[in-house]
């Protein structure tokens, strides 16, 4: 048997959502259940006096449960909970202190002395006594069993919790989960993937924040391999253990880069092919009922991520384009991709269709007018060509749980 | 529309499996499943799978049975030899000689090998790819335990002087052992260990039509190995580890199959490649690296492409469901141009420009044609795109 019987999701700002609160309890618990798909075991997820329980219905891993809970947008702390039936407070003290001595082995010694406070909810006011007294009294009894731990009322380090409501629940620890808001809550947006390190991290933050994600791949055969694909396929899978499952388009783009490549000046072949990617996306956003772009630019990255690039890369687009990486440093980026785990995958040697042709010294400051006018060189064929690509559009299916093949 | 044959032009990396040695391992994996060193029936019928494959492989080399060594494949033999000699005579000397042309599997034996103190002299070639027996008799030294030269190269099919070789470093100190990698060369053409001074042999299995996970290491009578494996003593301690029963019985059927008609088989190979060098001699730009001659292997081609990166060309040619290899492991992030062009003084901008086209006795006359005229299409459109 597990040691908890029930993990308690604890959850920062939906709390503060008003009367929409029970929209993003909804979306929690939906999430929850996804996360908890693949994981050994049956669980109930619930919401109950204005919080989620993640109640075990059977044995389970108890690393798999916290780790799959861990990547849920939405949860500030997961805290595994012990359950027990109402019992008298002397056996209640010495069921918390023997909780406790488990929780805490290594209380031990006195280098790793902790301090602790006992904080008691009686909710179930039939309970004979008060939350004061059970406070006092299981405090007493943990501190004869734990000679190490100390009371510091005021600044604890470990908040013990007692909740007595038709069952008694114990729990000390808070396993930190992600933070922002739970995914669905906040629409749906389009992200242009690539191969690199910062596209799955930008897609990542966003979704943080309670947004679904679909993502458009720009695959350049013959000039990219098929393992340049898989390595895309990959990144989604991996950003999908918290965004949930990704639908993701893989877009030919190999003629119009050859066409922009023989008929546009050399040095700004970059800068117009990331107008035709942001064209074709935005199509497919507005097609599949997306609100925004996500790209994973930062000021100053490469020739094409200058402001004056941003800006007329920008134009082209009626729908907002989102940027979160957008004042991060390189470093960073990297930091959040090792922390999410895309870096491995992001580094893997695959070419993508970026830097197939790219120029040796592209356009760092273009300007608008003279792009929009060479990009009247392609217009005799540009439009079927890119009515051609949105056609063949190639969707995968991407989650976590139905690994693709 | 009928749908479109694979064309296989690979089979240097990886040859499919005769279905032959495919059924007799089928019928391996579930009924004669023993394991071999095992005291009753069943072991036994196994055991007398390993001999009887012993045997067709020493009939083949004309060598003893007990000079087989099963191993897991082509890799495991040459580190067997390599690391398993020079540790065996690290008393007699510690100086190993070998070619700059070699396979990863010996280069990065011998680079550990240094890593413990082991001296290594590397070996030059000429234009062709080949190693000078004079060349190599005068790198060797009082000290010199072993000298590594493959049978034929991987990359570009040139085909080693090895008896030659051999004798000559022999000559030079008669206590040194002579290793073959023929990885590349078994199957394609007749070895002959003892006529050729050769005291080690590798091969794999899964270049012979054989499956995945096997290989052998010849081994000549007197020489000493230090095993890499350890455990239950199979093999007479050399190479620990439960027998690959139905790989190695698949392995030794291919070879079995392969050296029926060898003389026959290479004919049809080299007509093979001739018509692809005939064929191919015309697209302009296009040049072979290393000889085109019958001295070559028979069914390796490397084709210079000038102006067309080979990772590109191998693509385009996927699409068209030919399947061919890139000269060299490369991309943008870590070039790693092949060691071998890099020695037969390929420019530095064009070590991105060779194919390598491998055959089999799988493949047709048709099919070069088709790849030659693909081939021919696809070159001066993927010229028009190049970085600039």
């Amino acid at each position: 048997m597990n040691k908890y019987d029930a993990f308690l999701i604890k959850y920062a700002e939906i709390g503060i959502k008003g009367k929409n609160r029970h929209i993003f309890e909804e979306a929690l618990v939906r999430q929850i259940r996804i996360a908890l798909r693949p994981c050994e075991g049956r669980f109930n997820v619930i919401r109950t006096y204005g919080r989620v329980f993640v109640e075990a219905a059977s044995d389970y891993d108890f690393e798999e449960v916290t780790e799959a809970l861990s990547h849920v947008f939405g949860i500030w702390g997961i805290c595994p909970v012990a359950e027990y039936d109402l019992m008298p407070l002397e056996q209640l003290c010495e069921t918390a202190a023997a909780f406790m001595k488990s929780e805490y082995p290594d209380g031990g010694t006195a280098e790793t002395a902790h301090t602790f406070k006992v904080r008691t909810r009686r909710m179930n006011k039939e309970y004979p006594r008060d939350s004061l007294e059970i406070n006092a009294e299981v405090g007493h009894a943990v501190l004869e069993a734990c000679p190490n731990l100390s009371v510091d009322v005021h600044k604890p380090e470990i908040t013990f919790s007692i909740e007595v409501r038709e069952k008694i629940y114990l729990y000390s620890q808070v396993i930190p989960g992600p933070g922002g808001l739970p995914v669905g809550v906040g629409g749906k947006c389009m992200l242009l993937l690539s191969g690199g390190i910062d596209s799955p991290v930008a897609g990542y933050m966003v979704a943080k924040r309670g947004v679904r994600i679909d993502a458009v791949y720009f695959n350049a055969p013959p000039y990219t391999s098929e393992r340049a694909l898989q390595k895309v396929v990959d990144l989604a899978r991996e950003i999908s253990v918290y965004t949930g499952p990704i639908r993701l388009h893989n877009i030919n783009f190999t003629e119009i880069q050859l066409y922009i490549y023989e008929k546009c000046p050399h040095d700004e072949l970059t800068i117009i092919m990331r107008r035709y990617m942001m064209r074709i996306a935005e199509r497919l956003a507005k097609e599949n009922e997306c609100l925004g772009l996500i790209t994973g630019e930062s000021i100053g990255q490469v020739a094409s991520q200058t402001l004056a690039a941003l800006a007329v890369t920008n134009e082209v687009c009626t729908l907002p384009v989102f940027r979160p990486l957008i004042g991060f440093d390189k470093e960073e980026i990297v930091q959040v991709s090792k922390k999410i785990g895309t870096y491995e995958t992001s580094i893997l040697p695959y070419e993508d269709c970026c830097t197939i042709f790219v120029a040796k010294h592209p356009v760092t400051k273009p300007k608008a007018d003279v792009i929009r006018k060479h990009e009247h060189y392609l217009d005799e064929k540009i439009e079927e060509m890119v009515e051609r690509a949105i056609e063949t559009d190639e969707i995968i299916n991407v989650s976590t749980y139905r690994p693709q093949e | 529309m009928v749908e479109k044959r694979d064309i296989y032009l690979d089979n240097s990396a990886t040859t499919r499996c005769f279905p032959e040695a495919a059924a007799l391992m089928n019928e391996l994996f579930l009924e004669d499943y023993g394991n071999p060193s095992a005291m009753h029936h069943r072991g036994v019928t196994a055991e007398r799978r390993i001999s009887q494959a012993r045997k067709t492989l020493a009939g083949i080399l004309k060598v003893k049975e007990k000079n087989i060594c099963f191993t897991s494949c082509g890799t495991e033999s040459d580190n067997l030899a390599i690391i398993g000699a020079a540790m065996a005579m690290q008393r007699r000397g510690k100086h190993l000689i070998t070619t700059q042309i070699e396979h990863p599997a010996v280069l990065e034996a011998m680079k550990y090998l240094e890593s413990l103190g082991f001296e290594v002299t590397r070996l030059g070639v000429d234009r062709d790819g080949l190693v000078s027996p004079q060349e190599a008799a005068a790198a060797v030294r009082p000290d010199t335990i072993l000298v590594s030269v493959m049978h034929t190269n991987n990359i570009i099919g040139a085909v080693e002087p090895v008896e030659e070789i051999g004798r000559a470093v022999k000559a030079a100190n008669p206590g040194l052992l002579f290793h073959v990698d023929a990885v590349q060369g078994f199957g394609k053409a007749q070895i002959y260990p003892r006529r050729m001074n050769i005291d080690l042999l590798s091969v794999s299995g899964h270049k012979i039509h054989g499956p995945k996970g096997t290989g052998f290491l010849y081994i000549a009578d007197g020489v000493r190995l230090v095993p890499l494996m350890h455990g239950g003593g199979q093999q007479g301690g050399l190479r620990s580890g439960t027998e690959n029963v139905p790989g190695i019985a698949g392995m030794a059927l291919a070879a079995q199959m392969l050296y029926k008609d060898l003389d026959a088989d290479r004919e049809k190979l080299f007509a093979m490649k001739n018509r692809l060098i005939e064929r191919l001699g015309t697209v302009p730009d296009i040049v072979f690296n290393g000889r085109t001659d019958e001295t070559a292997a028979p069914h390796i081609l490397s084709v210079r492409v000038h102006g067309v990166r080979a990772e590109v060309l191998l693509h385009a040619l996927e699409d068209r469901r030919i399947f061919v290899s890139a000269g060299s492991a490369c991309s943008s992030n870590h070039p790693r141009p092949s060691e071998t062009l890099m020695a037969i003084g390929v420019p530095q901008k064009e070590l991105e420009n060779s194919i390598r086209i491998s055959l089999s006795v799988m493949n047709t006359m048709e099919e070069m044609d088709e790849a030659a005229d693909t081939i021919a299409e696809l070159v001066p459109f993927l010229r028009r795109f190049v970085r600039k």
